[in-house]
């Protein structure tokens, strides 16, 4: 296994993981941070690609990473904030219990 | 593959594993920021030290105490014993399971690159600055106003809601005072009485 496969390999599982918890947890915060672990398992995606691709020197691998982790932050933030209004609103996070339209 | 690298992987897959398994909410956040920590770790053991030292300060300074707030802001009163997965759980974990199976074989399966790790990549923090204010310099002015605007919009939507409840609830603040003015008053005034 040549070490760009190992890392893929890994990001492919994370992203597994983040795709298992964000469709099964109830909680809706839980299911952002599943959302969290798949954009960081396309990071780790670029990188590697980005470390062992034929031309590291054009830095766009990196590039597209740092731009990713701005807009994760952004997301993160607006995310964490609908939650805490939905919250406000009918005075739970799970998501099962949020299911009227016009509440 | 080295041997950090299989360490540090071991460690953030079961961290992230543990981050969406158990239970307990607070517990879940500290598992993430292990997860993120070791997503540095990677990063760091790749040869990208700017990303990684930006991932720990975006994530593991910023993100992680973002969701700790939301956990502790929202934390309900349900009773503790409470499923928490959702009802349909197992179909979710298959489709997670079809989904790495899926991602797994094609990247076993593809055309296999060189075996041996080629030289760290020259990526100081001047190439980067420089390739950041040369070619890069529009999606940086667009991250720019891209941030501005989720940061004005995620005050807004966390701010208190003007809906007809909350404005009925602030009529009654306003109406307060003046109903229970005159009889403050007159008692400020039969007291002024009694004293004079």
């Amino acid at each position: 296994m040549t070490p760009l496969q190992g890392c893929l390999l890994v990001s492919a599982l994370l992203f597994a993981i983040g795709l298992a918890g964000a469709v099964t947890r109830r909680n809706a915060i839980l299911a952002l941070v599943g959302i969290e672990l798949m954009l960081n398992a396309a990071n780790l995606n670029f990188i590697a690609f980005w470390r062992f691709g034929p031309h590291p020197e054009a830095l766009s691998g990196l590039m597209i990473v740092i731009f990713s982790i701005a807009i994760a932050a952004a997301e993160a933030a607006v995310g964490l904030a609908l939650i805490i209004a939905i919250y406000r609103h009918y005075q739970t996070a799970n998501l099962d219990e949020i299911n009227n339209l016009k509440g | 593959m080295s041997l950090p690298f299989i360490i540090i992987a071991v460690v953030t897959l079961f961290a992230a594993a543990a981050a969406m398994s158990l239970r307990n909410l607070v517990h879940c956040a500290l598992s993430l920021v292990v997860a993120l920590a070791g997503l540095a770790a990677i990063y760091l053991n790749l040869g990208a030290q700017f990303v990684g030292f930006a991932q720990i300060l975006v994530y593991v300074g910023a993100v992680a105490i973002l969701i700790v707030f939301a956990v502790l802001l929202t934390r309900s009163d349900a009773p503790p014993n409470q499923a928490v997965v959702a009802p349909g759980w197992a179909s979710g974990i298959v489709v997670a399971a079809v989904v790495f199976a899926t991602l797994g074989w094609a990247v076993l399966h593809s055309a296999e690159g060189p075996r041996e790790t080629p030289p760290v990549p020259e990526a100081t923090v001047k190439n980067i600055g420089d390739a950041l204010m040369t070619n890069y310099v529009l999606p940086l002015e667009v991250i720019g106003l891209l941030l501005t605007a989720a940061l004005i919009g995620a005050v807004i939507i966390a701010m208190k809601e003007e809906s007809p409840s909350s404005n009925r609830s602030r009529d009654d603040e306003a109406s307060q005072p003046t109903k229970s003015g005159p009889p403050h008053v007159g008692s400020y005034e039969t007291g002024k009485g009694g004293v004079s």
